[in-house]
This record gives C-alpha cells, structure tokens and sequence, in this order.
C-alpha cells in the first residue's frame, strides 16, 4: 500500500473549471433526485394525482368565463408542479445537504458555489421539464383539455414556466438559509407551499377568492405563474375575467423578475456552506 | 564575481521551504470565551504531527481555522505559505481533509462518491486504488446509507486523500474503526508520509499517535501545554519511576527519579522482596497529567468563583 500513492510534484495542474464541476453536479443531482422516493412521489405524482382527483369530483363544474373546471385547474396545477420542482425541491434538499456535512464537503473542496448553484438549476431544468411532459400528455388525452392555441400561446407557455421556475430555484436556496434543523425546513417549506395554491387560485377561481387573499397572493410569485399559465391555455376571452380584465403579461413578467432579484440579492448574503455557529 | 551560496533546487521557491503550517497566538473566541486562546505551533513539512487533547480542548476549531473554513479572530497562521482566510482554489487543491463527517450523499455507492468527486481534482488517484488502500473493495457497491460507521470513516479518508494532497488534515480519523481497520488506515498514513506529504492528525487514541506520529502536541483549555515526540513528551514526568514491593503482608510503593537506589536498598535485605516492580508513566499517564495541569492552571488563573 505504500509505494502506490505518489504525491503528484509541484507545479500542480489548474483544478478543473466551475463549468466542468457544474456538468458533473447536474448529473449527480440528477441521478440522486430518482433516488429518493420521497422527492419523485412529492414532484411528479402530485400534481398528476391532483389533477385526477379534483377532475373526478369538480370535472363538471365552470370557473369564471364558463371556463371548464379541468380546463382552468391545468394552468393552476402546472403552475404548482413547477413549484414543487424548484422552489420545494431546492429549498429541502439544500437544507438536508447543509446538515448532513455535503455542503461542508464541497467547500473543503474549494467547489465554486457558481457550479453548485448551476447543478441545481440543472436538476430545476430537467425535472420540470419532466413533470410538464407527463402532466399535459394527461390533460390532453384523459381530459381533453386544450394545448396551448399556437405558437405565441407556446412562448407564452415557456418564458411563463422559465421565469417561475427560475424564482422559484432562487427563491428555495434562499429559504434553505433559514435556521433550524433540516426538518423544520422542510415543514415549514410544505406549509408555505400549500397556502400557496389555495391563495394563488390553484384550487379555487382567484376572482371567487376574498380579497385580501387576492392581495396578499399578488405579491407573491405563485399568483403570476398561475395566471401567465391560464394566459398560455385558456381562450382570450377568458382574459375578461381576470382580476385586470386582461393577462397582463407585463405585470407578470415583472412581478416573476423582481422574485428572481430579490431571490438572488437573499441568496448571496444568506449562502452559507455550513450551519451557523 | 563568485558566489559560494548553493543554488536554490529548480522550482523551489521561498513557500515551498517553510514550514507546512506554522501558526503564532492563535485565538478563537465563541461567545467571549476563548476556546482557541494563544496556540504556537509549527508543523515541518513530511511530519506527521498528533495534536492529542481532551473534548473541548480546541482541536477542531484549529484544524478548521487552519481548512480555512473557519474565520479566527487573532494570531498569524500560514498553511503550505498562505493565510487559510484568504486561501483560493489552488492552494485548497493542495489540501487534503477527512473531517468528522464523510459529507456524501446517503443514496450514492462508495464508487459512484469516489468518482463523482474525482471530477473536483486536476489529478485525481484513480478509485480503485483508493477503494483497496481503505479496504472497502467489498463495499464498493453500497450505498453509503448501508455502511457502518468505521466504513464510513474510511470513505472519509479516502475522500480526504483523493487529490494528492501535500498537507493532510484528519480530525480523529479512527473513531468507530475496528482495529483492523485502523491498522489499515496506519499503512496508509505511514504511506502518504513516505510519499512526502505532511500529516495533521487529531486524536484520542493514545497507541495511535504513539504509532503514527513524529512529533505530538497536547491541547488543554486551548493552549499547547507540550509538543515532543510520543516518547519524550512530559519528559519531567517521565523521570518519576514507581517502586513496588509487598512488604509484611501490605504494598509498598515509593516514587522517586533514582530507582537504581531504592532498589539496591531493597536488594540488600537478607530474603526476598516479593511482588518488585518498577514502573515509568506511560504515554497516557504523561498525557493525563499534562492535561489536569492545564485545567488547574486555568481554574486558578480565572479565580475561584465561589
């Protein structure tokens, strides 16, 4: 066992880039977020058991604009999928990694955070990608619910779904800075998730909801992804029926933006490798 | 002009000739206690250096001050010629840690971790041969959510040696180790020091620093109170011999730095001196020692509260 474990004489070579690492962490990410059962069921099942439970007891039911329940509940649960995949996703898995010492063991590798953050987006990228595929397939065929009407309904579909998943990505890694045990995170993360969806519009017509929960909802990122998700699927005349009368796109774009700048500004002051001290 | 001076090696520069870590008055204060309180200690390069000391003596605290992971709040410290607050990439390429947690995901295998983290270094050693050199060639394929705790420990090493490390920090590498595991993990720090990396081990193992190290320094309420090699250390203490005999149906015991003497006494008797032996401290009596000084120094320098 001796001779076999040289030291490799200085000069030493460069240690690989932040762009190699980043490539390497997505397919760790990747392959560790299969592995746990836990993650996969809370991501991808739920928004597809969702969509068949509430299609089973409301399928008859109209939401504002005699939009057919299935048709509105689609852009509210695709919304929230895209949710769990990144804001639920990154917040719990950070906070476990931070506890359990990996995060310890990547700064004791000097890994750039860049490349560590680019894993996650990675993971965000490709699981929500992933979820959307096997939700929309079902709506389509088991629902008849319409697609996206055409190509401009599409872009809107994609920089809707790009921008919230990005919030939500920044948003995850900065709640994961809170204090208390990994745990607590993740129940507390769970929570917010949930009030969300009731809030947002998910479950019930936003325009049916009292008030200060309309509000208090459009301040928050979920509001937006949900109607900029309607906007992509439902009908343009359904648009009168928004709150403005009208999908205000802008608003939405820049209420998802200012979510990812303030996510982003938390996270590099709150980004620690280590619990506190 | 001539100059007798020798010529410095190729490629050797000023960094390269000091000493692995050096470190003056070091100080770390939690919460206005000083955990970490004025330590002095210079570590040679391709030493192995046991720093021995009780729970709370400030062993991890050092160490990690030393990673660069932790911030200190006084004192000068150099690691392989830079100050670990503001140590970059390349010189963490040329550090080596196993701390106390072996920091993998729990759903990854021993290879799959091995590899993954390969990726982090310009000239990984290749797992397989990291994989025999800790002995988990049988746990190559389990998830790390399987292995016991030694088996955890020795991917910790593992992980800690992958990037060829110069300098190699182990914060009480052995806990939970079986002994032939540890035994094992012996070969392989004898094999990094033949190698020329330098080794910086904490431990609570007494036989282990006795085994491994060059030289040993004891930390106590956050001050160095001795560094010597294992056999020398305490070296006043040392010079105390134990005398024992039984004499009319009781032991006898005298302590003394002559044994020579009191045995010719004895020896001189007319009958037998049933149960002689003489005793010198061991390497845990010195170290024990050493350390209830240090907590008794501290106490009277702080006043009796009460």
């Amino acid at each position: 066992m001796t001779a076999v474990l040289p030291v490799t004489p200085a000069p030493r070579p460069a240690p690989p880039s932040a762009a190699r690492i980043a490539v390497r962490r997505v397919g760790l990410e990747l392959r560790l977020f299969f592995r746990e059962r836990q993650q996969v069921v809370f991501s991808f099942a739920y928004p597809v058991i969702m969509l068949v439970i509430f299609a089973a007891v409301l399928g008859g039911d109209e939401r504002p604009g005699d939009v057919p329940f299935t048709h509105y509940f689609l852009a509210g649960i695709a919304a929230t999928g895209i949710m769990l995949t990144s804001f639920q996703a990154i917040g719990t898995s950070i906070a476990t990694e931070r506890e359990n010492g990996q995060l310890e063991r990547l700064q004791l590798l000097g890994t750039p955070p860049v490349a560590y953050f680019a894993g996650k987006a990675g993971q965000v990228l490709v699981t929500t990608a992933a979820q959307l595929a096997l939700l929309l397939p079902l709506a389509r065929y088991a629902y008849d619910v319409p697609m996206p009407a055409d190509l401009q309904h599409w872009l809107t579909f994609g920089w809707v779904a790009v921008l919230g998943a990005l919030a939500g990505t920044v948003l995850g890694v900065a709640v994961s800075a809170l204090r208390g045990s990994a745990a607590s995170v993740t129940t507390g993360i769970s929570a917010v998730a949930i009030v969300l969806q009731f809030f947002s519009g998910v479950f019930f017509g936003f325009t049916e909801l009292p008030s200060w929960m309309q509000q208090t909802a459009a301040l928050l990122p979920l509001k937006w992804l949900t109607q900029g998700m309607r906007s992509a699927f439902l009908p343009e005349q359904a648009a009168a029926f928004e709150v403005a009368g009208s999908w205000e796109h802008g608003r939405t774009a820049l209420v998802l933006a200012a979510w990812v700048i303030i996510g982003a500004v938390i996270c590099a002051r709150t980004f620690r490798w280590r619990r506190a001290t | 002009m001539t100059t007798t001076q020798a010529a410095p090696r190729p490629g050797t520069t000023a960094a390269q000739t000091e000493p692995a870590v050096r470190m003056r008055g070091l100080l770390k204060r939690y919460g206005g206690r000083a955990v970490v309180d004025g330590l002095d200690l210079e570590v040679a390069r391709g030493e192995v250096f046991a720093l021995l000391g009780p729970n709370g003596a400030g062993k991890t605290t050092t160490i990690e001050i030393l990673e660069g992971v932790r911030k200190r709040d006084g004192g000068e410290v150099r690691v392989l010629g830079v100050d670990p607050a503001v140590g970059g990439r390349a010189w963490r390429a040329r550090l080596g840690v196993v701390s106390q947690g072996e920091g993998a995901a729990q759903e990854l295998s021993v290879r799959e971790i091995l590899d993954h983290f390969a990726g982090y270094h310009a000239t990984p050693r290749p797992t397989a041969e990291l994989i025999a050199a800790v002995g988990l060639e049988e746990k190559a394929g389990t998830r790390v959510s399987r292995l016991s705790g030694g088996q955890r420990r020795r991917l910790a090493v593992a992980l800690g040696v992958q990037g060829r490390p110069e300098l190699v920090f182990l914060d009480e590498p052995t806990t939970g180790m079986d002994p032939v595991a540890r035994r094992q993990f012996w070969e392989l720090i004898r094999g990094l020091r033949a190698d020329g990396a330098t080794v910086l081990l904490t431990t609570h193992y007494l036989d282990e620093a006795a085994e491994l190290a060059d030289r040993v320094g004891v930390v106590a309420e956050g001050r160095l109170v001795d560094v010597a090699p294992p056999g020398e250390l305490g070296a006043e203490l040392r010079r105390a011999a134990t005398v024992r005999w039984t004499e009319d149906g009781a032991v006898r015991e005298v302590r003394t730095e002559s044994p020579a003497a009191v045995l010719r006494d004895l020896l001189a008797g007319p009958g037998d001196v049933p149960g002689l032996t003489v005793t010198r401290p061991t390497l845990e009596d010195v170290y024990l020692s050493l350390v209830a000084a240090a907590s008794t120094a501290r106490t009277a320098a702080e006043g009796d509260p009460r």
